[in-house]
């Protein structure tokens, strides 16, 4: 959503000169700025008291602080030591883009609910089209959105009104706590011009021009725009322009969040399964066929029973293709199924989690019908026996045989897989066994004189292995050949989880082959070479 | 002309299929069990070792079928594709429970091969019900255990591993002797590596020679 300040097109002509085009004459800008936003994000997220001194760190360095925080001396970039040197009871929170704009949304939203175009340019600053001829004027607009802001929990938010959005941000910065500032119309480049050059974010940029002995933004917008052009390029062009006051940049709408979601009530509630996914049949119709309007189709649905004294049982559904109304209604079904509601079902929530584009999913101009032969009879058979139990197998990095497979329900997605390529240390050389127990067997290896085997604290064995018995086996049999330890160091930073763990390989007479695992004395067939 | 030959046999089938005419048709199989056995679609097959399997498997497999996996809980998934199997093509049913026959069913409707490890001594009516379904449906049934009255029982002897000594080295290659009981035709058996150093089945031509090749790389 943070559209940045420089990236944005200008189309103006650089002749320069005093002349304004016709449309920044006609559009004004509204800038609302809410300060330290990343606090007020840390403040929200982690419930903390906003008058205390809060820092938000990033990478070791303070990004932002609260005003508690700032009057004991902490400052932006400073580093983490030093802020907690000022300010003793500094609360420190890591910083996260993705909070802030989460955080944000909410500030964006409440403002939609006054005009239709808001630009987010980055949390905690967005900018508007002033909408002055409905509220009777600009201050009353401004008046209006920093009293809907202040009414959701937003105490600080400052708004400038300008013709472009560069000056309106200036202008947001110069207002007081919860005011406005407004630039009359052709006034912005003589109120810039009496800004320090240092409000200019580039800081390589901003000490050039220091050295140059350029003080204000007046004093940068007086060099003539050809001289700026051939000492700092088209960057400079832009900031030229900027400082200028002519900055047509005017605030684009965002597209409003499209909801999805489904709501669907039983009065008087529901005892049983099948009415409720009979029930629901219209409602995913209804929902599939307004994803369809839109060209887009389900591909993930978190699906919410409510109960009808407020129990409520939720869990997210993934489809290898996309969701049908049949499908849904079946994931209904299997959910009260796995999850049975111990009251009536009141309700049923669809929340559709991933929404795609239909033409990424698009079929083939032949059509894809073996698929969906396999995605009907998979379904039917987990109808049968229960989602759970009809699975589809992978391959994952992982250093047991056990560890390095992993079977997902059919039809969910496969999060969290680990990286196959990387080294996995410990692991055996292929090739991998046929037989790879669900749980290790135990088993038993004994010495030529009939003792068990034991793996010494160094690490080495006290006898060589002469004779194995495992479940599978009636009598123990004489150890063929065999290889190992092959120590497991997992867990060795953990002293209450860290144990001596090795592995083996052993054939035994007449030719099966295993591979165990010794914890100590107590030896385990985790696989069979079969 | 052949390739349209080809084609115009695969329309028949197809027709006599729909026609309710019983058709049936050699799968893919890998190149080093091809002198052993051929799978043929509506036939049963016993074997009675994992990897044996997993290799049947891998043929039809790599061609593009789709392959099931019943009541297996303790199949290795790598080791399947490692002989070649492709994963992304598997439907895997670990623990059907008492339903494994109608689960079985189920998948050989989607599945060209299914692999059915029961969990239960299966009845002669049961197999003979399950034979023609699987003639209607165009598909195979391996079994990992006993089967009454199966195409051809594939049975492992004299599995030996290599590369393995006493305190050194590991696991990288099996030699085994298959058998081959069938029912309408002498059995015969047969020499492979399953897999061998390279990780491919193929069968064992001479025994000295090999096993020296392998000892010394």
């Amino acid at each position: 959503m943070t559209a940045v300040l420089s990236s944005s097109p200008v189309n103006t002509s650089t002749t320069g000169g005093s002349q304004l085009p016709a449309e920044t004459a006609v559009r004004r800008t509204m800038v609302v700025w809410c300060p330290d936003w990343p606090v007020i994000a840390a403040v929200a997220d982690f419930g903390l008291v906003a008058s205390s001194p809060i820092a938000v760190i990033d990478r070791g360095e303070v990004y932002a602080c609260s005003h508690a925080a700032r009057v004991d001396g902490v400052r932006r970039g400073m580093r983490r030591r030093d802020a907690s040197a000022h300010c003793p009871e500094l609360v420190v929170v890591e910083y996260s883009l993705e909070r802030d704009v989460r955080t944000f949304e909410s500030v964006l939203s409440a403002i939609e609910h006054t005009t239709s175009t808001v630009t987010p340019i980055r949390p905690g600053l967005c900018a508007l089209n002033v909408p002055s001829r409905y509220y009777g004027g600009e201050h009353k607009a401004a008046a209006v959105i920093t009293e809907q802001l202040v009414a959701m929990g937003v105490r600080d938010c400052r708004i400038g009104i300008a013709d472009g959005i560069f000056t309106a941000e200036h202008a947001a910065r110069q207002a007081g706590p919860s005011d406005c500032c407004v630039v009359p119309r052709g006034g912005s480049a003589a109120f810039l011009a009496e800004l320090p050059i240092s409000v200019i974010e580039d800081l390589e940029f901003v000490s050039l021009l220091r050295r140059l002995g350029i003080r204000t933004l007046g004093d940068f917008a007086a060099l003539p725009a050809h001289d700026v052009a051939t000492r700092f390029g088209s960057s400079g062009t832009l900031i030229h322009r900027l400082v200028g006051g002519r900055d047509t940049r005017i605030a684009a709408a965002r597209r409003p969040q499209l909801d999805f979601s489904q709501a669907l009530d039983f009065d008087p509630p529901l005892e049983t399964v099948e009415p409720v996914a009979f029930s629901s049949r219209q409602t995913t119709e209804q929902l599939i066929a307004e994803l369809g309007q839109h060209g887009l189709v389900c591909s993930e649905i978190r699906i919410e029973v409510v109960g009808d004294r407020g129990w409520a049982g939720s869990r997210v559904w993934a489809h290898p293709r996309w969701f049908t109304a049949g499908d849904l209604v079946d994931r209904i079904y299997w959910q009260l199924q796995g999850d049975p509601s111990p009251e009536p079902v009141a309700g049923i929530r669809l929340f559709p989690e991933t929404v795609e584009s239909l033409a990424d999913h698009g079929e083939g101009l032949w059509g894809s019908a073996p698929d969906e032969r396999i995605e009907r009879g998979a379904a039917r058979l987990q109808g049968m026996l229960g989602p759970d139990q009809v699975l589809a197998p992978s391959l994952q990095g992982g250093r047991s045989p056990r560890q390095r497979q992993v079977l997902t329900p059919w039809g969910q997605r496969r999060t969290r897989l680990r990286a196959r390529d990387l080294p996995w240390p410990g692991s055996i050389p292929p090739p991998a066994p046929a037989q790879v127990f669900p749980e290790p067997r135990s088993a038993a290896v004994l010495s030529v004189d009939g003792l068990p085997v034991k793996i010494t604290d160094r690490g080495t064995l006290s006898a060589e292995p002469a004779l194995l018995q495992t479940e599978e086996l009636a009598d123990p049999l004489p150890i063929d050949a065999w290889a190992g330890p092959w120590p497991i160091d997992e867990l060795w930073w953990d002293p209450a989880g860290a144990r001596q763990v090795a592995r083996f390989q052993m054939v035994a007479a007449g030719g099966s082959a295993w591979l165990l695992v010794v914890d100590s004395s107590q030896w385990w067939t985790e696989a069979r070479y079969d | 002309m052949a390739g349209v030959a080809a084609d115009f046999q695969e329309l028949q089938r197809r027709v006599q299929r729909m026609q309710g005419t019983v058709v049936t048709r050699t799968l893919p199989s890998l190149p080093g069990l091809s002198g052993l056995i051929r799978l043929r679609t509506g036939a049963t097959y016993g074997v009675n070792s994992a990897a044996l399997a997993l290799a049947l498997l891998a043929g039809p497999s790599q061609a593009g079928e789709w392959v099931g996996v019943v009541g297996a809980a303790d199949l290795g998934f790598e080791a399947a594709e490692g002989f070649g199997i492709d994963l992304q093509r598997t439907i895997v049913v670990p623990s059907p429970g008492e339903h494994w026959l109608s689960v079985t069913a189920g998948l050989v409707d989607v599945a060209t091969v299914v692999l059915v490890r029961p969990p239960f001594q299966v009845s002669e009516h049961q197999a003979e019900r399950f034979k023609s379904r699987l003639r209607q449906k165009d598909a195979a049934l391996i079994c990992w255990g006993d089967w009454p009255r199966c195409e051809a029982q594939l049975s492992v002897r004299e599995s030996c591993w290599i590369g393995l000594g006493r305190g050194y080295g590991h696991l990288t290659c099996q030699r085994v002797r298959v058998d081959v009981a069938r029912s309408n035709m002498p059995s015969h058996s047969a020499q492979l590596w399953l897999p061998d150093a390279d990780m491919e089945v193929r069968e064992a031509a001479n025994q000295v020679v090999a096993i020296n090749r392998v000892r010394a790389g």
